[in-house]
């Protein structure tokens, strides 16, 4: 007998699995979806398909055996990742980092936040159904790759931060293609802007679907793109700045219509700003150490309770760190943007059909072994 | 040669043509693909990847025949036929050349429409009888978009054979004769609105098959595969093939319709034998071009949202199909000498 007919057939609505293996949830998330025809009733994200303890991971070793795991949550911006705890560990040990180091970070930062985007975004039209965008993004991401492997050694799960500066330091060839690949993206922007912005099928697709409004955006405690897309005026490196953050003019785009086109919008403005970052900090760049003139050995922090924000692609990373004046960690917790971003998901999908639901899962740029840890 | 022995053999070339076609589209459309996206494409089997269409097909039919749990084996097996046994029927009548078709009867373009109907049927059997949640909401988008989309094109082809006073597809092209503004897509005199009802036709041609930005059979990053879900193997060759095969016949019929099926732009035709390529000729390149649009279109745009696809044929391309039939009948009666 055939396998629909089986299920009870008073029932209004049915269960549909989306995922853990699914071409539209990135990875291995499964959402329970409730489904009245293709109206969405209910969603339910099934966590943990991918949970690898990372901070249970950070109590049982030292400070710095945990440096290599903070690449591997967000494999996208592994480097906004090294940041937060680097710095939330040197701002519990009370390390000096110099200046040099400061600004390579940003730097490193700030082009990793650009190719993170960059996939995102093609990613996302691939979610809407347009395959092209996406190699042309891989194309440029690539540039950025190049460059990162050349000073940080790896392309995808950097670990180049260390407790009071960094481990390599920039050279020439760096800096010139680093402004070669700005100017080449300059001249990008406007292709993407032709080709998949100004598209009338994008912005139908896009338009007012998936609506976060600024109260549903705070109460679930969204983040960066997200939150900004609904006009939450929030960006750490400008309401809690760290590092040398604050010497850089750059803004925060913000747009207060809260659909997937505002997300959207938000992104593409960022990596200009990022580019706006990456620009003044390679003029100013000063000259100077990278790291300690005096190795970090050994590190054990007073005891206390710590937290450290950063502003990761995805959103405000937090590392809170508790520690008992040991070489390990009494309790580490990581905060981290997608987990709340997604649990948003629930009510504003409730309603939506399957497909705007999805260009709503795709705008909140999920990277499920963050949310999974 | 006897008629029977004529026909047979026209059937025979007819199912060559969809199967070789089906292949090599789909090499095509893998090349024009990976051109459109910087990318080299297939290149390993054989010179340029020839032969990768051909290592394909012997994958799928190596693979095992699986039928999942719950399915109805009869539709199951049934449904990639009926996408693909039509449009292999439909190639029978379509003229590729004045004297090159099997079958020139006088309702070839009826045939054509009836028989393009069962294609939708059989993606419903199939997502129907795979027992797969997905197949199934991706089959009823398809009805629903089948059946939308029929209609301005078949108001749209109305207007054709109101123009052209028959049904015959060989006669719609042979009163499009002479020089390429003797075209129907450039025939302003018969109807103003001629490139309109053309654009028309090819939009819907596009939805009729399932084509992106118009996949909702196939919506891959939303339902997986689609009515597809579940067909291993051949199964899913055939409906692959069946897709291609329809693609070729609305550009076939697009082509005859509006582009003057296998006349040359120019007024000129050698005598006999040669004539026949030379018909067969242009009807191919004129065929190939539109396919290149339909894979350039594929590859260039995101897909539709499905209400949107539904509120454009009802309320753009209705409405504009409809005025299109009136004001040809109006043009046609006020000025006959035209």
């Amino acid at each position: 007998m055939n396998g629909l007919l089986q299920q009870d057939l008073n029932q209004e609505t049915f269960i549909l699995n989306l995922g853990p293996q699914h071409p539209a949830t990135h990875g291995v998330l499964r959402v329970k979806l409730e489904m009245d025809g293709e109206y969405i009733v209910k969603a339910e994200p099934v966590l943990g398909y991918i949970h690898r303890m990372h901070e249970k991971m950070g109590e049982n070793r030292t400070w710095v055996k945990f440096l290599p795991n903070c690449g591997r949550m967000d494999y996208l911006s592994a480097l906004s990742y090294n940041h937060g705890y680097v710095a939330a560990v040197e701002r519990a040990a009370g390390i000096e980092v110099p200046e040099r180091a400061e600004y390579l970070r940003v730097i490193t930062v700030e082009l990793n936040r650009i190719s993170s985007h960059l996939l995102w975004f093609g990613a996302f039209v691939l979610d809407l159904g347009g395959f092209t965008p996406l190699l042309y993004a891989f194309d440029d991401r690539e540039q950025i790759l190049d460059l990162l492997e050349s000073v940080t050694g790896s392309r995808l799960t950097y670990c180049y931060f260390r407790f009071g500066g960094v481990y390599n330091d920039i050279d020439d060839s760096f800096i010139t293609g680093t402004r070669e690949l700005i100017k080449r993206l300059r001249k990008r922007m406007p292709m993407y802007d032709a080709l998949v912005t100004k598209n009338i099928i994008l912005i139908k697709r896009l338009k007012d679907i998936g609506p976060i409004s600024k109260d549903m955006a705070r109460r679930y405690g969204a983040t960066g793109p997200v939150a900004r897309g609904s006009g939450i005026n929030f960006d750490v490196r400008k309401d809690e700045p760290y590092s040398v953050y604050p010497e850089f003019d750059f803004d925060v785009p913000v747009y207060e219509e809260g659909d997937s086109m505002a997300r959207y919008m938000v992104r593409m403005d960022e990596i200009e700003q990022s580019m706006r970052i990456i620009e003044q900090a390679l003029d100013k760049l000063p000259e100077g150490e990278i790291k300690p003139k005096k190795a970090v050995k050994l590190v054990k922090p007073e005891k206390g309770d710590y937290y450290y924000a950063v502003e990761a692609a995805r959103g405000s990373f937090g590392v809170r760190l508790v520690s008992d004046g040991t070489n390990t960690a009494y309790r580490l917790k990581l905060r981290s943007p997608t987990y709340s971003n997604l649990s948003l998901f629930d009510e504003a999908s409730r309603g939506m059909l399957l497909p705007d639901a999805l260009a709503l899962m795709g705008s909140l740029d999920l990277v499920i072994p963050e949310i999974d840890r | 040669m006897p008629e029977p022995f004529r026909v047979i053999l026209f059937v025979i070339f007819a199912m060559a043509f969809a199967g070789l076609n089906a292949a090599y589209l789909v090499w095509c459309e893998r090349k024009g693909a990976a051109h459109v996206q910087r990318r080299i494409g297939p290149k390993e089997v054989g010179p340029y990847g020839l032969l990768q269409p051909i290592a394909d097909g012997i994958k799928l039919m190596t693979k095992q025949l699986f039928l999942p749990k719950g399915a109805d084996p009869i539709l199951f097996m049934v449904a990639p036929l009926m996408v693909m046994v039509p449009a292999i029927m439909s190639f029978c009548v379509i003229p590729f050349s004045e004297t090159f078709v099997a079958a020139e009867i006088n309702l070839g373009l009826l045939m054509i429409f009836a028989f393009a109907s069962v294609n939708v049927l059989g993606l419903l059997l199939g997502a129907w009888g795979s027992a797969n949640k997905y197949a199934v909401i991706a089959a009823a988008r398809t009805v629903s978009q089948n059946v939308a989309y029929e209609i301005p094109m078949l108001i749209t082809v109305i207007t054709m054979v109101m123009v052209t006073n028959t049904m015959n597809l060989n006669e719609i092209v042979r009163s499009q004769a002479g020089w390429f503004f003797h075209w129907h897509i450039f025939r302003l005199d018969i109807s103003l609105l001629m490139p309109v009802s053309f654009l028309i036709f090819f939009v819907c041609s596009l939805a009729e098959t399932n084509r992106a930005p118009f996949d909702m059979a196939e919506a891959e990053s939303e339902l997986i595969a689609g009515v597809y879900t579940e067909y291993p193997g051949m199964g899913f060759g055939v409906f692959f093939m069946g897709e291609y095969a329809n693609i070729v016949i609305g550009a076939a019929l697009a082509v005859i319709l509006f582009l003057g099926g296998w006349q040359s732009p120019i007024p000129f035709s050698p005598e006999g034998f040669l004539g026949v390529f030379w018909g067969l000729f242009w009807f191919l390149i004129k065929l190939y071009a539109l396919i290149f649009i339909v894979i350039w279109i594929r590859w260039t745009y995101p897909r539709t949202q499905f209400y949107q696809l539904l509120n454009l044929s009802w309320k753009v391309l209705i409405p504009i199909s409809l005025f299109n039939l009136i004001l040809t009948a109006l043009q046609i009666k006020i000025f006959p000498w035209l």
